[in-house]
């Protein structure tokens, strides 16, 4: 027999009103402004961006309180709000060669042109937790250095002017970029659609895949070719205008990985590379990025599958912490009905072992409770 | 394309690109001061909407979807006629009608030079020089290498 059952509501109306409560807190600290949280906040708000894949710093700092700071919550909040809205387009691919660039390092050359610029890093700092920020003392102005303007080419570039670098990645001249946002996922994938997947993914889940190749499980002897975060022009075709529309400017990061490469039946010993484009300053982010894109590319560069990173099925399948997330907590909603049907089973299954094993016993029982 | 015509382009689009970068708090004021006109007919908007960002592999290769941004746009007509459109990144709905407004006011040979004089070039100078000192607070964290001299004696 099947039963509907209903109820709750007064219980799920006061959670939430609760929630709201504990979100705001102590109501003598002053509340957070979302600018606040946007200025200072900035990698977080970055990270809820890249991964909800959503560029918009104000909504991301908005699900960031909404969330109490719940990462993957966050990232959850923006994702939902992005199928509220129409799609006007796609933009012309950015030109990171033009960025105005705020960081720029480079582990393979020490003197390439436009230099190696630390920015904002948290780079050879020591890590020692500071006072002062905890007693809110006033920072000082950054220094500045009179500079003429200087072209920054990628790293990439200068690498391929000596033929030992493989070109960057083409598709084929009709080949439409795939879009996970309108197709479902099919493997095996190509490899813009995989970078795709792999911008949005989640940080720790490809930090620890990439960290596994460097561990040995796929190893492919990654430098940073290059890292560069600044700000680029973003233009887009409209049917209104002659000419393509400029949006205005979005932070990226871009990590060069350059892998060595013995070659195999598939490709002559050079270097090959991996591609990390990440939205803000998220470097880490961009870093795990390009190693994985990389390891994925194991079959297309004829080596053997033998690791986890280089399995595309499951590092694709399993990257989107939003899907992650909804199954794993899916489960600490009612399963009632799902579960009787197993208490069932496991009933049954259990009196027939019951029944195997000690004969006796269970007839002592059943006659007793005749 | 004649080179009147291609000009004339490129000019509307700095002008579109300096709008889109600006601030909207920044247009309000320059646009109340300058006495700017801001009767037009809405065509389309202000909405809000997404566009798909691509990059290319590599850098330099075939592209690929990247993610989103939300975009406002906007579509005006003046009484005198002439079009104006805005996309900018971002949810400002004044912004995007205002700058429609101006992209509209621009097209017109009596209003241009008000416009890029009162509007366009103070907020283009405000992007330069916060660019300017942005590369130049970037520009003093660059490595200068050196190297050690060996004691030979």
């Amino acid at each position: 027999m099947y039963v509907a059952v209903k109820g709750g509501e007064a219980a799920i109306a006061n959670a939430h009103s609760l929630l709201a409560d504990r979100r705001r807190g102590d109501r003598s600290v002053p509340a957070l402004r979302l600018d606040q949280i946007v200025e200072q906040l900035a990698l977080g708000v970055d990270r809820v961006m890249g991964e909800g894949s959503l560029y918009d710093r104000e909504l991301a700092a908005l699900a960031i309180v909404q969330a109490r700071g719940d990462m993957i919550e966050a990232i959850f909040l923006v994702r939902a709000y992005r199928t509220t809205l129409p799609r006007f387009g796609y933009t012309k691919p950015i030109d990171t060669a033009n960025m105005l660039v705020e960081r720029r390092v480079s582990a393979t050359y020490k003197d390439l042109p436009g230099g190696q610029l630390l920015g904002p890093t948290f780079d050879y700092t020591h890590r020692l937790l500071d006072p002062e920020l905890a007693a809110g003392a006033d920072v000082a102005e950054p220094l500045q250095r009179e500079t003429e303007a200087q072209a920054m080419p990628r790293v990439s570039a200068i690498l391929a002017r000596e033929g030992l670098i493989e070109p960057d990645g083409d598709m084929p001249q009709d080949h439409v970029p795939g879009d996970i946002t309108r197709e479902p996922l099919e493997f095996p994938m190509a490899r813009d659609i995989r970078l795709q997947a792999l911008s949005r993914g989640d940080e720790g889940f490809l930090l620890a895949l990439g960290y596994s190749t460097q561990r040995g499980y796929a190893r492919n002897h990654p430098f940073v070719g290059e890292i560069r975060i600044g700000e680029v022009e973003l233009e887009l075709d409209v049917p209104e205008l002659p000419f393509a529309v400029p949006l205005g400017t979005v932070r990226v990061t871009e990590c060069q990985m350059v892998n060595q490469f013995k070659g195999s039946a598939k490709a002559p010993p050079q270097f090959t590379r991996g591609y990390g484009l990440v939205f803000g300053q998220s470097e880490r982010k961009a870093m795990a990025m390009a190693l994985c894109d990389r390891a994925l590319r194991a079959s297309e560069l004829g080596e053997d599958v033998v690791a986890a990173a280089q399995d595309e099925e499951f590092v694709i399948s399993h990257s989107d912490n939003v899907q992650a997330t909804g199954f794993v907590e899916h489960l600490k909603l009612p399963h009632y009905v799902d579960f009787q049907a197993e208490l069932d089973l496991v009933r049954r299954m259990r009196a027939e072992y019951d029944a195997r094993e000690n004969p006796v016993k269970v007839e002592e029982k059943r006659e007793a409770a005749e | 394309m004649r080179g009147q015509e291609a000009r004339d382009q490129a000019e509307r689009k700095a002008a579109m690109a300096t709008l889109a970068q600006s601030n909207g708090d920044d247009i309000v004021r320059l646009w109340n001061e300058a006495g700017l006109p801001s009767e037009a007919e809405l065509l389309r908007g202000p909405e809000t909407g997404l566009v798909t960002l691509r990059g290319r592999i590599g850098g330099g290769g075939a592209p690929f979807n990247v993610g989103e941004a939300t975009v406002t746009r906007a579509t005006v007509r003046l009484p005198s006629g002439q079009v104006g459109h805005c996309y900018a990144l971002g949810r400002d709905k004044q912004k995007a009608k205002l700058a429609a407004i101006a992209d509209a006011l621009w097209q017109d040979p009596a209003r241009r030079n008000e416009v890029e004089t009162n509007l366009i070039a103070p907020l283009r100078s405000a992007l330069t020089t916060a660019h300017e000192r942005r590369r130049a607070e970037t520009a003093a964290t660059k490595v200068d290498f050196f190297t050690m001299v060996r004691g030979e004696d």
